[in-house]
């Protein structure tokens, strides 16, 4: 661990372990913050020709703080006939599920929480834990639109679980190996990064992770028009406010894991994958690179009215899963032959 | 992850949290069937299967843990819990839940405690156990993916093509079943 490099001491175990909490804190809710101020609060405003908040502190750059202050002093409503333990327990099973996201991510050669000889499959299963919460809120909620709406999230996210899964599979192919570092270092031995001979798995990668977000077109289960907000029709105050930066802290997350698949994660072309100045400023490149692919998320997300309920089961089942399989076996092809 | 994890301390470690994981999961199972409500029924079962998953962890199964995390909770559960709401979606407890077989659930207990019961105790008669029913996985390295699927690509391979054709079937059959024109 770079810490102990770092202080050039060896901490005891549960000194390592608070300070992996801590930098896992940070390293879920900083890049989380930048991406709702750069994307939601600015970005979407000048694409709709306004400027977005602009009045606390230059720019609106404590705009954040001000939100967060707002969902902090709010009443933390049950509604009477709820289900208590379940409505209060939801968000914090979306929020473990991304948590859990990041201990796989590496951001240098010796920068990493855990080293899991599964680390993106790993991923994969744990991303799949948040359906989990997000079923208990709306059943917990006892309202038939947040129960519709967290049946239809529940249905989008089996539905593009598949081709995620299936679109990273050609990726471990061309790698050889489970492992989020080996996956890295299988880009640098590779000479360009798998965007290029894996650029159908990345199209669908990121249609895939639209879809898994619930962020428009693919917003379906929180649609305002025909649900209120879905399965957050009954939540307010903590409670939203957790699953918000659930929603945006998984973006962040999903956008590093890209980043690190198809990207060269922490990687810079011509530099040494292994020096020990990677360790330092590796958080810094694939933060870069994490912020490059949220801006193709947030740009799909303003440009595209939302989906049909049919056309997004249908996009999924008929067009994207046998794409996926396609590019599994052209993959398989290509390394068996070469 | 890599190293091998057999000092005394962990070895200590992993006991201690053996047995609170288990202590959690028997609770967890007891309440799956006790509950009044199918819903927190369905929930009480993902922190069973999730206790199962930290138990294949803390045996260095890093790959079955994971494929448990997946299919169980991220697939099967799911699957419940949309059957559930989709149908029944009450909040609060439910009436009628138990049923009157008693003798054919007896049945299936006494089988299902013999069989594992018996694979216990064959456990300590396989040529890698020393004769007692202790699992000394912690004096090797974690199962690796490799180790996994040559296993299953060789070794098991007859037992692999059957489930796939079991599935198969299986799907074919849900198909049949679903279009009814």
């Amino acid at each position: 661990m770079t810490l102990a490099h770092f202080l050039a001491v060896n901490p005891p175990y549960w000194v390592e372990t608070l300070t992996k909490i801590g930098i896992g804190l940070v390293a879920v809710l900083l890049p989380t913050g930048a991406l709702v101020y750069l994307f939601l609060f600015k970005m979407m405003s000048f694409m709709q020709s306004r400027l977005g908040p602009m009045e606390a502190g230059p720019y609106g750059q404590l705009q954040l703080l001000a939100e967060f202050g707002k969902f902090l002093q709010k009443e933390d409503i049950f509604p009477s006939k709820a289900d208590r333990f379940v409505f209060a327990a939801a968000p914090f099973v979306v929020l473990v599920s991304t948590f859990m996201l990041v201990l796989v991510l590496p951001a240098g050669p010796d920068t990493h929480f855990i080293d899991l000889n599964t680390g993106i499959y790993f991923a994969m299963a744990v991303s799949s834990i948040s359906v989990i919460g997000i079923l208990m809120a709306g059943w917990g909620s006892a309202s038939k639109y947040s129960l519709l709406g967290g049946i239809r999230a529940a249905g989008q996210l089996i539905a593009y679980e598949l081709p995620l899964v299936l679109s990273v599979v050609g990726v471990v192919i061309m790698a050889g190996t489970l492992n989020m570092k080996g996956i890295v270092a299988a880009q640098a031995d590779f000479g360009v990064w798998f965007i290029i001979p894996q650029f159908l798995g990345f199209l669908i990668f990121l249609v895939a992770i639209q879809a898994e977000l619930t962020q428009p077109p693919f917003d379906m289960p929180v649609a305002e028009s025909e649900l209120v907000t879905g399965y957050l029709t009954e939540y307010s105050g903590i409670r939203f406010l957790l699953f918000f930066i659930g929603e945006f802290a998984t973006a962040a997350v999903f956008s590093a894991i890209g980043a690190t698949l198809f990207l060269g994660g922490w990687t810079i072309p011509f530099v040494d994958a292994n020096a020990e100045i990677m360790d330092y400023i590796g958080p810094l490149v694939l933060a870069g690179k994490m912020i490059l692919i949220a801006f193709l998320i947030f740009w799909f997300r303003i440009t595209y009215p939302r989906f049909r309920e049919d056309q997004l089961q249908r996009l999924a089942w008929k067009f994207l899963i046998p794409l996926s399989l396609f590019n599994i076996v052209v993959t398989a092809i290509f390394k068996v032959v070469f | 992850m890599t190293a091998t994890l057999a000092t005394a301390e962990t070895v200590v470690a992993q006991n201690v949290f053996f047995y609170l994981i288990a202590a959690v999961m028997v609770i967890a199972a007891l309440r799956v069937v006790t509950t009044s409500n199918m819903v927190h029924a369905a929930l009480y079962l993902v922190v069973v299967l999730a206790g199962v998953a930290a138990q294949f962890i803390l045996l260095g199964a890093e790959f079955v843990g994971v494929t448990q995390v997946l299919v169980y909770i991220g697939a099967v559960i799911v699957l419940f819990l949309f059957g559930i709401m989709l149908t029944r979606a009450k909040v609060g407890a439910e009436d009628g839940l138990s049923h009157d077989n008693v003798v054919p659930a007896i049945l299936t207990a006494v089988l299902l405690l013999l069989v594992m019961g018996f694979a216990v105790v064959d456990f300590a008669k396989a040529p890698w156990s020393d004769g007692t029913l202790v699992i000394d996985a912690l004096d090797r390295a974690p199962t690796t993916v490799e180790q996994v699927s040559d296993s299953i690509f060789s070794t098991y391979i007859v037992a692999f093509e059957a489930i796939s054709v079991l599935l198969l079937a299986a799907l074919i059959g849900a198909i049949v079943v679903a279009r009814k024109e």
